[in-house]
């Protein structure tokens, strides 16, 4: 019963998390390529409910003076947040064009509720956009790494003999290469400037390349063992095709490690994209990602005075956390089915 | 001898082994011309400790390039002539005093009398005959030589006597006396047999004995531990007195920790595990300032830099080279009213302050107020203007699309790429700036972290860019050592390398402002020809000029004498007369 709680509480959060990303546009409040240069490194504004000792439910700000790592507010005049208001306009599923925001307060003041980084620009708002690419890569890279592994590992563990011995040798092969150093190479043999969707696809394919070995062994692991069961012989032996053997038979088996594997991948995945645009080797400035986000910490003074600007890690263990609950959760509902 | 007195000796003993030996002054003779210092007062004792980004290569200062390998060497060797940093002017050092004669050719220079080496032995004319002997010696490969050689001969240099040197340039060269700074004065009596062996750049490394090392700088190698520290400690026969008639260096020690980057060297300062720190970024010592009272330490700024940062774009002559995007690219960039609009385009004031946290100024020219002998101020600085800028763009022929993106005659989308090191948080952070202001114009710019050799490759050798976020300069106020970049056969005229004759009328008209100014004695008439190489380089825009940082160091307030400069090497320079307050004479820190 707990777990059932468990799950479905997990499952809310899944998707909580992804809207979010997915509906960025919307919630937040500026466009993420926005500079305010007068307000770099601002704190996150402080939410005020109470107004001379009235506590108000509409909650309001006072706008933010300086940056520079300490909170300066002009008390001259309170800011109510409002709710879906007008502002930046933003493209909405990639779709149509809207300039509705959940909330947002009247110019000239602004609502930074994850404070500025080095441009001003405000870090919710990047955070959110930024998911989009970090969490988009993740799940791309993942279902293309057990795509290529499901398809692999099938046929080597269906037909076995060579077939199998070859391809788990170069399994072992891509196991052994260093994924960061063979994204150096790739990236020094490209032009100079790629566009951002090719060094997104890039990014993809580098991860997947790389990571379709494990998920390939398991999945053969779990084939080599569904073909050698009595049901499949007997199915064989009354002139069931391949197709339809693996189709009936073999397939729902794999069904149950693909989903765990999924689970555990898409964290790793976003984590590995987290690494590359770290190392300025993933989406380039001025496109946000939590990994070039979180590159600026890698300045001691930043990384002593801006604890807002870890945000980004904040997400990727949040996310990877749902990810890996949900993980055990299947497993689990694997073994005791 | 009674067990108990025996047992006395032996720990006497065992513990005096592990007293260190401090080199005391030497009591000074009549005989030896010491430089007395007027005004240094101080006191005996003490270590300085100083942390390094990265480690010396050698300690050979014909062969050494790289800064840390020339801050340790500067302080063991000394010059014929020294540059003093805080007034930029030259002083005597080991050349007591000098003539020049009225061509500003021949230059004779008395050397101090009775002055010896680290080790004891005599210096005199022979060891200066030596070592530029060795300097201009073309298989040695100094990559000092150069600065040597003018009008492709080198100097002549005669004996005149045990004390008097001579030297004679192939024609007068404005402020040669600066040149003599940073040629240290070697030890004939160590160094002739490798040098006429043939393997004068093997000499002094890092783990040359001690011993070996000698120099007539106030310090003197103690100790090298690899990956750890370089130790120097006081040389006893240092030739400058202070004003109370005793032997500099105050310091007994002078230590080098090897703190592995920048962050590690603000760490440790901050811990106050080391006592000195030179060319803090803004945001470190805002960082600082927050804990100096606590913390006991002076921070100083000391105003602007003479090093200037700058977008360059490409016009080498692509012949050849199979770059025909960026060819094509040059069409805009050598449009003087493009690289006019880029640069009204670009918001300085706003730079200075996320850069540098307002500790720096713009600039618009190569010379920064910081220099303030050289600096022309009445080269324009026209401030920030979009509207100035588009109002240039049309008039190159250039429109905008429905879109608002910028377009040139022919039609084609306006965008290029910024390359600059991914090492220089300060570059990458002035490229991404300058990105979102010429999105403003409709211009898409792409910014392209590179390694710094990486990008070094492709601005001097590939060509393969199509605009670089870089810096230059900060090397010495004079104008001369700004040749290579202004002169167009130059080794750093960065936006067109290569060239064998000007390509520009501009180009040729800087090229001989820069030679006579070159030979050119009088002060105020070469401020003249050098003010107008300025406002040619303003004029016409080969570089965009930036920003510059200030020079920001500290110290722990018991330094004492700590008098910081705008000239390399900021905090060291006059280590020779820094002591630590609150020592006493006898007590071993």
């Amino acid at each position: 019963m707990r777990r059932k709680i468990q799950t479905r509480l997990l499952i809310v959060a899944l998707i909580g998390l992804h809207l979010a990303v997915l509906f960025a546009g919307f919630i937040a409040p500026y466009n993420p390529e926005t500079q305010n240069r007068e307000l770099p490194y601002a704190p996150p504004v402080r939410v005020h409910f109470n107004y001379s000792g009235k506590v108000h439910f509409r909650p309001f700000i006072y706008a933010e003076t300086t940056g520079q790592g300490t909170l300066d507010e002009d008390f001259s005049r309170p800011y109510p947040v409002h709710w879906f208001v007008r502002g930046d306009d933003h493209q909405l599923l990639g779709l149509f064009n809207s300039n509705l925001h959940l909330f947002g307060v009247d110019a000239p003041a602004q609502m930074f509720l994850l404070g500025t980084d080095s441009f001003g620009r405000d870090e919710l708002s990047r955070l959110l956009y930024g998911g989009q690419i970090s969490l988009a890569a993740g799940l791309l890279a993942a279902f293309v790494t057990l795509l290529a592994g499901a398809i692999i590992g099938t046929i080597s563990g269906y037909y076995g003999n060579w077939i199998d011995e070859a391809l788990m040798a170069s399994a072992e092969l891509f196991l052994a290469l260093p994924w960061l150093y063979f994204l150096l190479v790739v990236r020094a043999l490209l032009p100079l400037h790629v566009s951002a969707t090719m060094s997104f696809m890039l990014l993809i394919a580098v991860i997947a390349v790389i990571g379709w070995a494990r998920p390939a062994r398991l999945i053969r692991g779990v084939v080599l063992s569904a073909r050698t069961r009595d049901y499949v012989s007997a199915a064989r032996g009354f002139g069931a095709s391949d197709f339809y053997l693996l189709r009936r038979h073999v397939l729902p088996q794999i069904l149950g490690v693909l989903l765990t594997q999924a689970a555990l991948l898409v964290p790793q995945y976003v984590a590995a994209e987290v690494t590359l645009s770290f190392f300025g080797l993933g989406v380039s400035e001025p496109t946000p990602s939590w990994g070039n986000m979180l590159s600026v910490l890698q300045q001691y003074s930043v990384l002593r005075s801006c604890s807002w600007l870890f945000a980004p890690a904040v997400a990727l263990v949040i996310t990877s956390v749902i990810y890996w609950l949900l993980a055990d959760t299947i497993r689990y509902s694997l073994k005791s089915s | 001898m009674k067990p108990s007195a025996h047992f006395t000796a032996v720990v006497c003993l065992f513990g005096a082994s592990y007293l260190p030996v401090i080199a005391t002054a030497q009591a000074t003779s009549s005989s030896e011309e010491v430089d007395r210092l007027e005004d240094v007062v101080g006191q005996y004792g003490g270590r300085l400790v100083v942390g390094e980004r990265a480690e010396p290569k050698t300690l050979n200062p014909v062969t050494a390039t790289d800064s840390v390998s020339r801050e340790v060497i500067g302080r063991i060797n000394a010059d014929l002539i020294e540059i003093n940093r805080a007034s930029q002017q030259t002083e005597s050092a080991l050349a007591k005093s000098w003539t020049i004669s009225k061509d500003g050719r021949t230059f004779v220079l008395h050397l101090r009398k009775g002055i010896r080496f680290s080790d004891g032995h005599p210096f005199d004319a022979d060891d200066v005959l030596f070592s530029f002997a060795v300097y201009l010696d073309e298989s040695v490969g100094s990559p000092q030589r150069d600065l040597l050689i003018i009008d492709s001969k080198p100097p002549t240099i005669t004996k005149l006597d045990q004390y008097t040197v001579q030297f004679v340039l192939p024609r007068p060269y404005a402020a040669a006396e600066r040149l003599f700074d940073g040629f240290a004065i070697l030890p004939k009596h160590i160094l002739e047999k490798p040098f006429h062996d043939g393997h004068f750049d093997q000499v002094w490394s890092l783990n040359a004995p001690p011993d070996q090392i000698v120099g007539l700088g106030p310090f003197r190698v103690k100790r090298y531990i690899p990956g750890q520290s370089l130790v120097l400690e006081r040389n006893p026969y240092y030739w400058k007195i202070d004003h109370d008639n005793r032997r500099l260096p105050y310091l007994n020690e002078l230590a080098f920790l090897f703190v592995g980057g920048e962050d590690s060297q603000l760490m440790r300062f901050e811990a106050g595990e080391t006592d000195v720190i030179s060319r803090l970024s803004a945001e470190n010592y805002a960082l600082l300032q927050r804990d100096a009272s606590h913390l006991n330490l002076e921070l100083t700024d000391l105003g602007p830099s003479l090093e200037y940062n700058f977008l360059v774009f490409n016009l080498n002559d692509l012949r050849g080279k199979k770059l025909d995007s960026i060819a094509r690219k040059q069409a805009w960039f050598a449009n003087l009213n493009f690289r006019r609009a880029i640069s009204a385009a670009i918001d300085r004031d706003s730079l200075v302050r996320l850069v540098y946290s307002s500790r720096g100024q713009a600039l618009w020219g190569n010379v920064g107020p910081g220099n303030r002998r050289w600096v022309d101020a009445a080269i324009p600085h026209p401030q920030h203007s979009l509207d100035a800028a588009r109002q240039l763009l049309k008039s190159a022929g250039f429109s905008w699309d429905k879109a608002g993106q910028l377009q040139d005659a022919s039609g084609a989308p306006v965008e290029f790429t910024i390359i600059s090191s991914s090492s220089n948080a300060q570059r990458m952070k002035m490229a991404t700036l300058v990105q979102d202001d010429l999105s403003h114009l409709g211009i898409a710019v792409h910014v392209v972290p590179l390694e710094f050799r990486a990008m070094l490759d492709r601005v001097f050798q590939s060509f393969d860019y199509d605009a670089a976020i870089m810096g230059l300069g900060g090397g010495d106020a004079d104008p001369n050592p700004e040749m290579n970049v202004w002169l167009s056969n130059g080794s750093s005229h960065l936006w067109h390398l290569g060239e064998t004759q000007p390509a520009t009328d501009w180009e040729h008209e800087i090229d001989q402002l820069m030679q006579q100014q070159m030979v050119t004695l009088n002060y105020q008439k070469r401020k003249q020809l050098y003010d107008h190489v300025q406002e040619i380089i303003a004029a016409n825009l080969p570089f965009i000029f930036l920003a510059t940082p200030d020079v920001l160091v500290g110290a722990k307030k018991d330094v004492g004498n700590f008098h910081p400069a705008l000239l390399d090497p900021y905090t060291l320079w006059d280590a020779d007369q820094l002591y630590i307050r609150g020592i006493e004479k006898a007590a071993i820190r």
